[in-house]
């Protein structure tokens, strides 16, 4: 496993828009073949701005700075725009948010799904039907050849994430980002579909990237979880020792929310109390919110710092190790 | 599907019903003596008195109406004033005149205006989009009588390429040659109005979820913007464009009269002129007609365009 590259090599990553705001800031990340990474953080943390960045997908107005951005051993940082699109899909595919909108409403699933396979342009009409039909029978599809003439309203949500699974994995990615891919659906359906990625990891070997703020999607499938906060990440580190043992104060706050690990009955659920401050100035980003905030935090950049578990790292001033 | 058509008919048979009716009373709400006006003000009371019972004018409004209506429902538009010629007939002599004049104007609009449409988007925010932009408004703004002038003057007085006036004769080339610069002058607006919307459409379209999924798998911009955006951009330029036929017919009244063209818009202004009124209610209620026709075609076509309107109907 060694000798293979990383799937996602990313040091120092930074992503400003306007020049002054940056939505995410000296990010680093690095996704193993075959790892499943989870980023967990609220609205406007810049997870999802972190997840399309890898495959380019920010607007015009975002300047990318990156010390190192490589995807499967190839330098992003180094491409022009066709050469990053020829990228896109063999290196890192992606599932979104809303299944309901990723399609279009006036072509049929069929034609979509093969536009995606551009790539194969040697491969006859036939021939990308007959993967395409194999690939969503093999994501749960019943009577997949008759799905392929209807569209895309004609599909509940939970089935369209299923196709848009099958759409990602028809393009033997290395990396799977799949940015929020159950927040849309119904939790029955979000089981399901967690479910089915486990599946397709086990079966496939593919890195996934799941971008969540959902803790326990993040508990159910990823090896690995950064939390982010204010483009930030706070806390990095195996599952299980996060969970466990969470270093960071605004991690041990997020798990402290979280419905599902609430023991007692409470009068009043848990909260973090201020909104994501806008990034800028010196000091932690966390610190109006912190409820363990000293003086020292509003003026020095905290330092990254490993935590007790091997590979768990947090950034705070305060050394808690 | 059927049903559908089936109940549009209707609603159209009811419109026109009602547009018969409304245009019945209009036509007797004109001031001055109708007679007057068609026999000229040396005309004998007699002579007005024969010619009022001869258009039915003596008898009860409701009467006419009823009369009017029975008429209309045996497909009897009744007779020229002047010629005596059936109405009918002399309408279906000139419609294949407007309707190439309408549906040349169309192919304009429809041509030219998405192609320009198309390069603003490709070009979005550079300075192609900046002209085409410029370029549209000023075709919207223009007047239509200056394009005609101005057309005249360039390609039939000083360049002697096209004829400045009629139909053109019997071949079909030379029809071809007389339909250009009507239909350009009446078209020229609709070039502006059509880029501007399929700009503004396409944009919109391009900030949808499913760009960012083709985006996101490296599919062709081309081919996003050409069999994706451009489909969804059709669909509201659809039912825009059926409403702009209303306009379209009306525009032809004047492009008929400024280049001497025989159709049913100059069909219509000399019987207004003369107080033909079994004429004008004739070409008013086949232009109603026409229209309805539009609406529910432009219907159709975005039933084909857009699944999610097939499956409600």
């Amino acid at each position: 496993m060694s000798d293979q590259p990383l799937v996602l090599d990313i040091e120092d990553l930074t992503i400003r828009y306007g020049g002054v705001i940056s939505a995410v800031d000296n990010v680093n990340l690095s996704i193993r073949p075959g790892e499943v990474m989870g980023v967990i953080g609220e609205s406007g943390s810049g997870k999802s701005t972190l997840a399309h960045s890898i495959l380019g997908l920010l607007p015009k107005s975002a300047h990318i700075e990156a010390a190192r951005f490589r995807l499967s051993g190839r330098d992003v940082n180094a491409m022009d725009d066709s050469e990053r699109a020829a990228l896109r899909g063999p290196l890192a595919a992606m599932i979104f948010q809303n299944p309901m909108t990723a399609f279009s409403p006036i072509h049929r699933l069929g034609q979509q799904l093969s536009d995606l396979l551009w790539r194969d342009g040697q491969m006859s009409r036939a021939e990308k039907r007959e993967r395409i039909i194999t690939m969503l029978r093999r994501t749960g599809i019943a009577d997949p050849a008759a799905k392929l003439d209807a569209y895309p309203f004609q599909f509940s949500g939970g089935m369209l994430q299923r196709v848009a699974i099958s759409a990602a994995l028809l393009m033997q990615p290395a990396l799977l980002i799949a940015d929020e891919p159950t927040t849309a659906l119904d939790v029955t359906t979000e089981a399901q579909i967690l479910h089915l990625m486990r599946e397709l990891r086990d079966q496939s070997g593919v890195a996934i990237l799941m971008i969540s703020h959902h803790l326990g999607v993040i508990a159910e499938l990823c090896d690995r979880v950064a939390v982010m906060y204010a483009g930030q990440i706070v806390e990095e580190g195996p599952v299980e020792a996060i969970f466990a043992a969470p270093a960071h104060p605004y991690t041990q706050a997020l798990l402290a929310c979280e419905p599902a690990l609430i023991r007692e009955r409470q009068g009043r659920l848990p909260v973090i109390a201020g909104e994501v401050a806008r990034p800028g100035g010196p000091g932690c980003r966390f610190a109006p919110r912190c409820s363990v905030a000293e003086e020292l935090c509003r003026q020095a950049s905290p330092p990254v710092r490993p935590a007790a578990a091997e590979g768990q790292r947090y950034r705070c001033v305060r050394d808690l190790a | 599907m059927v049903s559908f058509l089936i109940r549009r008919f209707l609603l159209s048979c009811i419109i026109l019903l009602v547009v018969a009716n409304l245009l019945f009373l209009m036509l007797h709400m004109i001031p001055g003596d109708p007679t007057v006006v068609a026999l000229g003000p040396r005309s004998t009371p007699e002579m007005r008195e024969a010619f009022r019972h001869m258009m039915g004018l003596d008898r009860p409004l409701l009467e006419q109406m009823g009369l009017f209506l029975l008429r209309l429902a045996k497909g009897d538009l009744g007779t020229d004033v002047w010629s005596g010629r059936p109405v009918l007939s002399m309408i279906l002599d000139v419609l294949p005149l407007t309707a190439m004049l309408a549906i040349a104007s169309f192919l304009w609009a429809v041509l030219l205006g998405i192609v320009l449409g198309c390069v603003a988007v490709m070009q979005h925010g550079k300075w192609a989009d900046w002209l085409i932009g410029l370029i549209s408004i000023a075709f919207v703004a223009v007047p239509s009588f200056v394009v005609a002038l101005y057309a005249l003057l360039v390609f039939a007085v000083a360049l002697h390429w096209l004829p400045a006036i009629g139909a053109g004769g019997d071949d079909f080339t030379s029809q071809l040659k007389a339909l250009v610069l009507p239909s350009f002058t009446i078209g020229l607006g609709w070039v502006g109005y059509v880029s501007r919307l399929v700009r503004a459409a396409m944009i919109e379209a391009m900030g949808e979820d499913y760009v960012r999924t083709l985006r996101a798998y490296g599919v062709n911009e081309r081919r996003i913007v050409f069999s994706y955006a451009l489909k969804q951009a059709l669909l509201s330029v659809v039912s825009v464009l059926a409403i702009g036929f209303g306009t379209l017919l009306s525009g032809s009244v004047f492009a008929e009269i400024v280049f001497s063209r025989p159709g049913l818009g100059k069909l219509t202004y000399d019987a207004v002129i003369s107080r033909n009124f079994p004429v004008v209610m004739g070409t008013v209620l086949v232009t109603s007609a026409l229209y309805l026709v539009c609406m529910v075609l432009a219907d159709i076509i975005s039933a084909v365009l857009d699944p999610r309107v097939r499956s409600a109907l």
